[in-house]
This record gives structure tokens, C-alpha cells and sequence, in this order.
């Protein structure tokens, strides 16, 4: 029964395990660049946790069926949920956006600082502010 | 064109962004932003008066039906949240062309504008949308803008503090999506007024808590309650002048907003506080909040930090009017996101003002401007009164209806507590007031001469607003009450 | 009629600020300012006295509770004091600031302005929460008097006024004033008291207590520490501000809310104010035993006042109708007393460049008229016929009596023979000790101080015949107040009739 409960919810698994590495790496790491990939991680995350919720086993992509081709057939048809994966789509860009104004900003702190370590730049301010 | 007003709130900025982002030329832009934000004053303010006078109006989006369809509902509680983020805009607006032009590298002035317009039409997009994914969706477009707004400030630690802003606000905002997604698992709907109808079958649900707890972490983030403010105080002390004191009004209190209707209306009063229990969590937050960060906000040099971590405090004081779980207690909430959102506005626009002229806001720059920035200075001491809480400022109305919301809950010892916290916001006002008025000025006799008017006048409207608030709270304490009776009963007729 | 006792100051305010560059303008318009305003508040004292009950609504901050102003007996007497006194003060100060060539002229006139603008709203206020707002913006209007000079100790003292006024306040006052109306739902001043009937039990000796150490301008020790740092200011202002109108409006305060909000049946009845009785009697022992180490003037003048408050507070505290009248005379008697002692401090300082007592031998031989006024107000701080001050101590006795506490009228006594002690050392010092003792230090400001007396055949500075008019003003007054204390004792006994 655990067993079961553990492979029926398998995406759910998935989904916290690349949530945890997204999270882990946003934390432990800090270069910005990898700080960036790691948000992305923990974001797509969270795009699978929607896309698979939006899947109905045995549905089919949610196209209309011709009604007057399959008949009877045609009521009995499943489909998929399209309504998550719209939302994702509104997701990822918003994902893609702040993709790229994580690593704009990025450029612009390595042209300031002429590094983009996390300790590196704290050092430099520790400096500035001491020599002030 | 009066039925399409909830959706011309959000689209009159929206489409002033790519105007001003187009144009190319710094003055127009700025006159296009200054009229964007004029014009959704004038939607909130009549928004407002049909909410008051009809009850709730529904907007359904591309005459979509809801609860398929996206609605914008407005009642009185979005309806204040729209008035309080249109005033500020409409004060910071005008404030923004002088003292951007200071700022910001010229050639980045229209973008900065069309930046700021995205922001503002996010912000006033979650306020009046009735559909929780769009919430997520335009709450990305304001951080996103807010980023870029913050990273324009004048110091290359802008760039990090925007960094750190935009990983902790993603954070945020994802724990967000994933409450909303978890909501749709359970009940198959997005609609707010729909959900509140379907989530009380699924109370029970361990799912529903667990959305719960995600979008409660999301939340906290966003509107920087202790300890998740990390990233607010080096946002706010780095980012351009405007640009503050347009954020610490708006950004933070649009986030309360969204905590309530979530907490609130969606999932009910009744849940919140039966099943999880959120009075007894935010409680404690929000004292350590108010208590930590004011004594932190003592020991900052620079003053806009100071400032920034008195904020955090103050979103302290609106979480603890939420944790009453009573009338009262929202009352203080909603009352409060109006009246900070007038004295950090007035306050961050008179450092603004003494950065235009002096270049700085460290404490000991401050010397001496008392006598060479006289009107600067007193719209800063006046504005500090109302932080401490001074009758006949805003500041004392809200501590009023917060300090008689706990004693209502016979929580005496909490009401000791706010009372003694005002006392430290006294001293970290007093230490600005004392440099400036009593010790000598010290710099060139060239420069720290008085703020031009043209950043004058906005700040002055906001202190004026201040105090006639303080005055004459009558108006503001019905609106507040009755959006607080909105929230406490849930989803109104 | 209570609208215009508002205005009045503030447009007198207004004038001074337009008449900044013609000094005897500024000052003109100060002195008809306060003509008017003593005129005003005999009006009203006409129409109360007669049993009326102007009344006035300002603003309604917050629903349900007005900045409303009421003329009651007891507001009259305070505000017909501070009116009056305002104008001997302005007469004071001309002679004050100019023979001191103190600074910023107009900016002291005007924050006065404001700051008596600020006691008549807590004279006149209708209702706890209009007190509680004018009593604040009281203690900001006289913070730039206190700081007036602008150095290092005035900014500290600044802080140890503002902070002390502000914690005591916003910690403890507004935190009973909430309270009370969580009980009660209301926040008017009622005869007979709004507590009462309402709350029982161990919350009224709490909740008076919050109300007598959250009022710090009653200056009840603890807190009182910030009424000896105001001293920095210059003389006028710790002559009307505090020894009168800022002091009086917090020991006003309390006998208000003890009145109207309490009520003095339901008090005694409680017994609420036992403890808070010996509160204020071990204030006012203490407060002279501090006197008495004081060698500066100011100083001593200043705790001898933290010691007097204390009468005001123990007479409210008696809960008693005897008590109440005596404390509402004595916020009368003391403020005649205080004043004079304060003139005579300064016109000493103008004139002789002397502020501490050990320097003040023989000077009274050549300031005759300063140390007889001086004599006078000592006279009538320590209640001794043929001065007003006797007849306050009197009624606190009685009041005492009644209260079935015998161990205050000791204190009483003995209060009264320290005092007696420590301020008559003045006046026989300045007649019959031996001139420059030991102020070998200060040499040679002495001399050019006694240089300046000499030009004047041994008396002040001619620029010093206003102020010389004030003290003279003040220490008739102080006896004229023994032959006719009625109608203060009239308002007093509308306030408490036995």
C-alpha cells in the first residue's frame, strides 16, 4: 500500500527532488550565474508540477474530436486538462523573463565588481566601507 | 465606458509602458507616466465610490463568463488597495521627473519610465483581479519591473541588492504558484469568489494545508515580514529616491493585500484562524518584527536604510492588527497600509530631496540642514511624528484602532509592547532630527541650499495628506472598517 | 469664545513671524496678544461662573471621538492663570532677551505663542483624548524653547525632556486613555467620573497609576528627571512654561482625570489612590531634600517645583472635596509663587551675572526690590500668611484630615519647613551676607555684573524696568491672592463642593 501510494504519486517525487537540487543550489552556491540556474531548476520544477496534474490517464491531447466523424465514440472521449499547461505557458515566460533579468543584472554587477562570486563582492564592499 | 473602469485601472498603464519605452525623449515620457498615474487615481477614486455606494462589481474579461473566464472583481477592500497605490503614484509621479533626471543616466530615462508604469500596473493588477493566477502573473510583471526600477540607483551596490531581490522575490512568487496550483488540484477552479465557495468542502485535505503553508511562506516574502526581509532593507537604501519611496508605499502593502484576500476571503476567516491557526503564528512574528527591527533601525548610519528597516517594523504592526483575528485588528490593518504608505512616501521623498541636493544620506550629512533645508527638514521631522505616532498625524489613528484592537482581545501586555515600540521609533526619528537641527553644517556653501519646489510640492502633498488624514480620519476609519467587516465575514453579496 | 482662545495665539503667532524685522513691533504685537487672550478667557470665566458650559467641537480624528473643547471651572482656572501670567511673562521677556542679547528672537516668541496656544487646548478640552493631543503638542512646541540655545547641553537636555514627556505619554498615558475607553466607550469628561460603576477591582489603582505616571509633566518621581534639564532654557520659559503652564497642565491633567474621569466618590470609595498618595508625599519630601544640595538658583528652583507639583497630585489623590480644592488652589498659588522666584532668578542672572546661590551675598542690598519680591514668593511657596500660597496648604490639610491620613499632614509640615529652609537661605543671604564671598572664580564677570548695578545706582539695567514691572506684578499678586482668593475658590468649589 505505502509502495503503491509511493509510485502512483511518482511525478510528485520527481517534482520535490528537482526542487530540492533548484533550491539546494540557489543556496549553496555563490556564483550568481549558477544562483540563476538554480532558480530555473526550482522553477521548472513547479512548471512539471503543473503539467502533469493537467494529464488524465488515458486522455487525449485536448483537440476536439470531430463529432461527426467518431460518432458515439465522440462523447465518450477524454481529454487531457488543457487549462495547466496554458497556465505553465504564462509560466515559462515569466520564468524566460526573469531569466534574463537575473543574468542582465549579472553583466552588469561582473562589469561593476569584475566578478560575479557572492563572497568576492561582500569582500570588495568590506573593503570600500573600511577604506572610507 | 464607466462598466469598463476595473480593467482600464490596469490597462491605462499598460499601455502607457511601450508608449514612454518608445518615445525616446525623457520629458514626454515623464508627462506620460505623470498622467498614467493621475488617470488611475481618477479610476481608483471612482472605483471606490461605486464600490461604496453599488457593493461589489463584477468586470468579466473579454466578456468571458466567470468562474471560466477571468473576472476582475472589485470591492471595498481592492477598491482602498487601488486607492492607496493610485495616491501614492500620483504623488510620486511628478516628484519622479526632477529627481530621476538627477539619478539616472539620461538615456535610460524613458525606459525607467515605462519600467515604472509596468510596475504600477501590476501592482494595481493583483488589487483588482478576481482570478488568483492572474495574480501570479502580474505580480511577476511588477517585481520584474521592480528589479529594473531598483538596479537604475546611482551605486553599483544597487545591482547586487536588485540580484538578491529578484532570487528571493522568484522564491517567493514560485511558493506562490505552487499554492495556487495545489488550490487547483483540490477544487478545479481559479476564480477567488468560486474557490471561496469550494475550499470549505475540502478543509480537511492535508493538500489544502499544504497550499496553505506555500502560499502563507510566498506571502511573507513578498511583503518582507521578519525574518523574510532580507532582502528589503539594502533594496530599498540603494534604489533611486523615487523609486523607494514609490516601493516602500506600494510593493509591501499590495503584498498584505494579497495575504488578506487569500487568507481571507478565499480560504476564510474561519479557516485561517480555526484550522490553522494563523493569528497565534503571525503573532509572534510580527512582535519580534516591530521590537527587532526598530532597534536595528537605531544603530543604521545611512538614512535610508534606517528608514527601510523602520518599514519592515511597520508591516510588523499590519500583520500584528491581523493576528487579533477581529474587526478592530483589520481595521488597524487596512488603516495602516494607507497611513504608512503616506509617512514612509513623505519620508523617503524629503531624503530624496536631500540627496538631490547634497548627494548623500548618511547621518552625518544631515548636519546642519535644518536651517539650509528648511522645508525638507520639516517635512522630514513632520513625517517622523507620524511614524512614532503622534496625535493628529495618521500615525496615531492607526495605533489607536491597534492598541484598542488588542486591549479588546484583553492582550495587554501587546498593546504595552506597540506603545513601547513607538517610543524606539522616536529615537531613531530624533537622531536624523538632532543632526539636522544641531550640529553645523559642514559642507561647501555652494551646495545644501533648499530642494528645488518641483520636488517640494509632491512631498509637502504627502505630509499635507499626513496630517488632514490625522485630523479628519473619519472617512478613512468607515472605509477601513467596513472593508475589515468585508474581509472578516468572507465573500460579500 | 473657545475657538478664539485657540486662535488668538496662533494668530499672534502669525504677527510676530510677519514683524520678525522691527523688534519693538514683534513685541508689541506679543504683549496685544496677550491682552487679548486674558480678555477672552474672562469672558469665558464670566459665562462658567454664571453656570454655563461653552462648548466647542474642532475635528472628529477618529470616529466617535472629537477634538471637542468645554469650558469647565476647573479649565478656567487654569487657563486664567496661564493668560495672565503670559502677559506678565511678555513684559518679562522684552527686558529678558534683550538685556541677555539672546538669539533667534522670534523664533522664542513664536513657539511661546504656540506653546500657550497648546495650554488653552488643555485647559479647555472636552475630552480625554483632546487633552491627550494638546498635552503632546504642548511638549513639541516647547522643545525648541528648551533647546533654545542651541549647544551641546541644551541638545541634551532636549532629549531628556522629549524622551521622558514622550515614553511617559505614548508608554503609559495613551495607554490608560485606551484602556478606559475599551471599558467604557467613551472618552468625555463627565461630573461624577465615566469610570465609574464600569470598572472594579485591581484595574482602578492600576489604571490611576497609568494615568498619574503616564502624565510625566506632573513631574511625579520618577519621572521626573526632565524637569531640571528644561532648565537650560532661558528664564521666561522656565518662569511661565515651567513652573507654570507646563507643569500645570500635567498636575491639571490629574486632577482632571481624577475628577471627570474617576470621580473623587468612587475613588475614595475604591481606595484606589492610597498608594499613589505616598507616591506623590515621598515626592515631595525627596524633591526638598534635592533642593537643598542645589547650588545653582534655577536648580533649586526647579526641584522645589518637583516637590510642589507634588502637593497638586497628593490633594487629587485625598479623592476627597477638601483635597480637590486645596490641589486647585495650590495649581493658583504655586504658579504666583513659582513665577516670581523664577523673574527674580533671572533679572538676578541679567543683572548681577549670578546663578548660583553661595555667589549671591550681599546682593540683595543692592537689588532690594528683586529680593523682597523673592522674599515674598518664598513667603507663598511655603504657606505662610500674608500670601496666597497659605491657603492651598490649608485646604490640603483639611483635606488630609478628612482622608483619615494623619502621617500627611506630617509630611505637609515638614515639606513646609524644608522649604522654608532652602529658599529663605535667598533672601537673608542677599540682605544680610557679606558681599563677593567666595566668587574669587568668576571675578571678573562679578565685577563687570556689579559694574553694570553700579550704572544703575545699585538696582538693574534700565532695559530691566519691564521685567522689574512683571516681578513686582507677580509678587502683589501673591498677596493680593490672601486678602481675595475667591474666585478661585468659587471655580473650585463648582469643581467639588463639600
Amino acid at each position: 500500500m505505502r509502495l503503491d501510494l509511493f509510485v502512483s504519486h511518482y511525478n510528485y517525487w520527481v517534482v520535490i527532488f528537482l526542487m530540492m537540487v533548484g533550491f539546494y543550489i540557489l543556496i549553496s552556491r555563490g556564483n550568481l550565474i549558477k544562483k540563476v540556474v538554480g532558480l530555473n531548476v526550482f522553477q521548472t520544477a513547479v512548471f512539471m508540477l503543473y503539467i502533469s496534474m493537467g494529464k488524465i490517464t488515458g486522455g487525449t491531447p485536448p483537440i476536439l474530436v470531430d463529432p461527426k466523424g467518431g460518432g458515439e465514440a465522440a462523447a465518450e472521449v477524454m481529454y487531457s486538462n488543457p487549462l495547466p499547461h496554458v497556465l505553465i505557458l504564462t509560466a515559462i515566460v515569466v520564468g524566460i523573463a526573469t531569466t534574463s533579468v537575473g543574468l542582465a543584472l549579472a553583466v552588469r554587477i561582473k562589469e561593476a565588481y569584475g566578478t560575479l562570486e557572492e563572497d568576492e563582492i561582500s569582500r570588495i564592499e568590506a573593503e570600500r566601507e573600511a577604506a572610507e | 465606458m464607466s462598466t469598463h473602469l476595473p480593467v482600464l485601472q490596469v490597462v491605462v498603464p499598460l499601455l502607457a509602458a511601450p508608449v514612454c519605452a518608445l518615445i525616446r525623449n525623457a520629458r514626454a515620457a515623464a508627462v506620460i507616466a505623470v498622467l498614467a498615474s493621475w488617470a488611475t487615481l481618477a479610476i481608483a477614486l471612482s472605483l471606490l465610490g461605486d464600490v461604496m455606494s453599488a457593493g461589489v462589481i463584477s468586470y468579466a474579461l473579454g466578456d468571458w463568463v466567470p468562474p471560466i473566464g477571468i473576472e476582475y472583481r472589485v470591492d471595498i477592500v481592492n477598491a482602498w488597495v487601488l486607492v492607496i497605490v493610485s495616491t501614492i503614484a500620483s504623488a510620486v509621479a511628478p516628484y519622479m521627473i526632477t529627481s530621476v533626471e538627477d539619478e539616472v543616466e539620461r538615456r535610460r530615462i524613458p525606459l525607467f519610465y515605462a519600467a515604472y508604469l509596468l510596475c504600477l500596473c501590476g501592482l494595481l493588477g493583483i488589487t483588482v483581479t478576481g482570478d488568483v493566477f492572474n495574480v501570479f502573473v502580474f505580480l511577476e510583471i511588477s517585481s520584474l519591473s521592480a528589479y529594473a526600477l531598483i538596479a537604475m540607483g546611482t551605486r553599483r551596490r544597487a545591482l547586487t541588492a536588485a540580484f538578491r531581490y529578484l532570487v528571493m522575490g522568484s522564491v517567493g512568487a514560485t511558493f506562490i504558484v505552487i499554492g495556487i496550483g495545489l488550490l487547483y488540484v483540490m477544487t478545479g477552479s481559479l476564480n477567488m469568489a468560486d474557490l471561496a465557495v469550494l475550499l470549505p468542502e475540502v478543509w480537511d485535505s492535508r493538500t489544502v494545508k499544504v497550499a496553505y503553508g506555500f502560499l502563507g511562506v510566498g506571502f511573507c516574502l513578498k511583503l518582507a515580514l521578519f525574518p523574510l526581509h532580507l532582502w528589503l532593507p539594502n533594496a530599498y537604501a540603494f534604489a533611486p529616491s523615487a523609486v523607494t519611496a514609490f516601493m516602500a508605499s506600494t510593493a509591501t502593502k499590495v503584498a498584505v493585500y494579497m495575504l488578506l484576500r487569500f487568507f481571507l476571503t478565499i480560504f476564510g476567516a474561519p479557516f485561517s484562524f480555526g484550522v490553522m491557526a494563523l493569528d497565534r503564528v503571525l503573532l509572534p512574528l510580527a512582535l519580534v518584527a516591530i521590537v527587532s527591527m526598530s532597534l536595528v533601525a537605531i544603530f543604521q548610519v545611512d538614512v535610508k536604510r534606517l528608514l527601510a528597516y523602520s518599514s519592515v517594523a511597520q508591516i510588523g504592526y499590519m500583520v500584528l492588527g491581523l493576528s487579533f483575528a477581529s474587526v478592530t485588528g483589520l481595521t488597524a490593518t487596512l488603516l495602516h497600509l494607507f497611513n504608512h504608505a503616506l509617512m514612509k512616501g513623505a519620508l523617503f521623498m524629503a531624503m530624496g530631496c536631500v540627496v538631490y541636493r547634497i548627494g548623500s544620506v548618511h547621518i552625518d550629512a544631515m548636519a546642519g540642514l535644518g536651517k539650509r533645508m528648511p522645508w525638507t527638514m520639516a517635512a522630514f521631522v513632520l513625517g517622523g511624528l507620524s511614524l512614532v505616532g503622534v496625535p493628529l498625524t495618521v500615525g496615531f489613528v492607526s495605533k489607536w484602532f491597534l492598541i484598542l484592537g488588542a486591549l479588546e482581545r484583553g492582550w495587554w501586555p501587546v498593546a504595552v509592547i506597540v506603545l513601547l515600540a513607538s517610543v524606539l521609533a522616536l529615537v531613531y526619528v530624533w537622531r536624523v532630527v538632532e543632526a539636522a537641527y544641531f550640529r553645523p553644517y559642514e559642507g561647501d556653501e555652494g551646495v545644501g541650499v533648499e530642494a528645488p519646489w518641483r520636488l517640494l510640492v509632491p512631498t509637502w502633498a504627502l505630509v499635507g495628506a499626513n496630517l488632514y488624514f490625522g485630523i479628519n480620519a473619519v472617512r478613512t476609519a468607515q472605509v477601513a472598517e467596513r472593508a475589515a467587516e468585508v474581509l472578516m465575514t468572507g465573500v460579500g453579496p | 469664545m473657545l475657538g478664539l482662545s485657540l486662535a488668538v495665539p496662533v494668530v499672534g503667532a502669525g504677527l510676530i513671524l510677519l514683524l520678525r524685522r522691527n523688534p519693538n513691533a514683534r513685541e508689541a504685537a506679543s504683549l496685544v496678544t496677550a491682552g487679548a487672550l486674558f480678555a477672552i478667557v474672562l469672558r469665558v470665566y464670566a459665562a462658567v461662573s454664571e453656570g454655563g458650559r461653552p462648548s466647542l467641537v474642532l475635528a472628529e480624528p477618529i470616529p466617535g471621538l472629537p477634538l471637542a473643547l468645554e469650558a469647565e471651572p476647573l479649565g478656567v482656572l487654569f487657563a486664567l492663570i496661564a493668560s495672565f501670567l503670559w502677559i506678565v511673562t511678555t513684559m518679562y521677556s522684552i527686558g529678558y532677551m534683550r538685556g541677555h542679547h539672546e538669539k533667534n528672537q522670534t523664533r522664542f516668541y513664536l513657539f511661546f505663542a504656540f506653546a500657550i496656544a497648546s495650554v488653552m487646548g488643555v485647559a479647555f478640552a472636552g475630552n480625554l483624548f483632546t487633552l491627550f493631543v494638546f498635552y503632546e503638542v504642548l511638549s513639541l512646541t516647547t522643545f525648541p524653547l528648551v533647546t533654545h540655545a542651541g549647544t551641546e547641553k541644551a541638545k541634551r537636555a532636549g532629549r531628556v525632556y522629549l524622551g521622558i514627556l514622550f515614553t511617559t505619554s505614548i508608554a503609559l498615558q495613551l495607554l490608560a486613555i485606551v484602556w478606559t475607553y475599551a471599558i467604557t466607550g467613551t472618552l468625555d469628561f463627565q461630573d461624577g467620573g465615566i469610570l465609574n460603576g464600569e470598572a472594579a477591582g485591581a484595574v482602578v489603582p492600576i489604571l490611576l497609576g497609568l494615568y498619574v505616571f503616564g502624565i510625566g509633566k506632573a513631574a511625579v518621581m520618577p519621572f521626573h528627571r526632565w524637569l531640571p534639564a528644561a532648565m537650560v532654557a532661558p528664564t521666561p520659559v522656565s518662569a511661565l512654561l515651567h513652573a507654570v503652564a507646563v507643569v500645570k497642565a500635567g498636575v491639571f491633567a490629574v486632577l482632571k482625570v481624577t475628577v471627570y474621569v474617576f470621580g473623587i466618590d468612587f475613588l475614595g470609595a475604591e481606595g484606589a489612590s492610597v498608594w499613589l498618595m505616598w507616591v506623590a508625599a515621598a515626592t515631595i519630601i525627596l524633591g526638598s531634600l534635592v533642593a537643598f544640595t542645589k547650588d545653582n538658583l534655577k536648580a533649586r528652583l526647579a526641584y522645589s517645583t518637583v516637590s510642589q507639583l507634588s502637593y497638586v497630585v497628593l490633594g487629587a489623590m485625598l479623592a476627597n472635596s477638601w483635597g480637590v480644592i486645596g490641589s486647585g488652589m495650590h495649581i493658583a498659588m504655586h504658579a504666583f509663587g513659582k513665577i516670581t522666584l523664577f523673574f527674580c532668578a533671572g533679572a538676578i542672572m541679567v543683572a548681577a551675572h549670578k546663578s548660583e546661590v553661595s555667589q549671591l551675598g550681599g546682593l540683595g542690598r543692592r537689588m532690594p526690590v528683586t529680593f523682597a519680591a523673592f522674599f515674598i514668593g518664598t513667603l507663598s511657596i511655603v504657606g505662610l500668611p500674608p500670601t496666597g500660597g497659605s491657603w492651598s496648604k490649608w485646604f490640603l490639610g483639611v483635606g488630609s484630615l478628612e482622608a483619615g491620613q494623619v502621617g500627611l499632614v506630617a509630611v505637609l509640615m515638614v515639606s513646609s519647613l524644608l522649604s522654608l529652609a532652602y529658599l529663605m537661605e535667598i533672601p537673608l543671604k542677599g540682605f544680610f551676607g557679606k558681599a563677593d564671598g567666595q566668587a574669587g572664580g568668576h571675578g571678573g564677570h562679578a565685577d563687570h555684573g556689579s559694574a553694570d548695578a553700579h550704572d544703575d545706582h545699585g538696582h538693574a539695567p534700565a532695559i530691566l524696568r519691564w521685567s522689574m514691572a512683571a516681578i513686582v506684578t507677580t509678587s502683589v499678586a501673591c498677596v493680593i491672592l490672601f486678602v481675595y482668593p475667591e474666585p478661585f475658590y468659587r471655580l473650585m468649589s463648582m469643581v467639588a463642593g463639600p
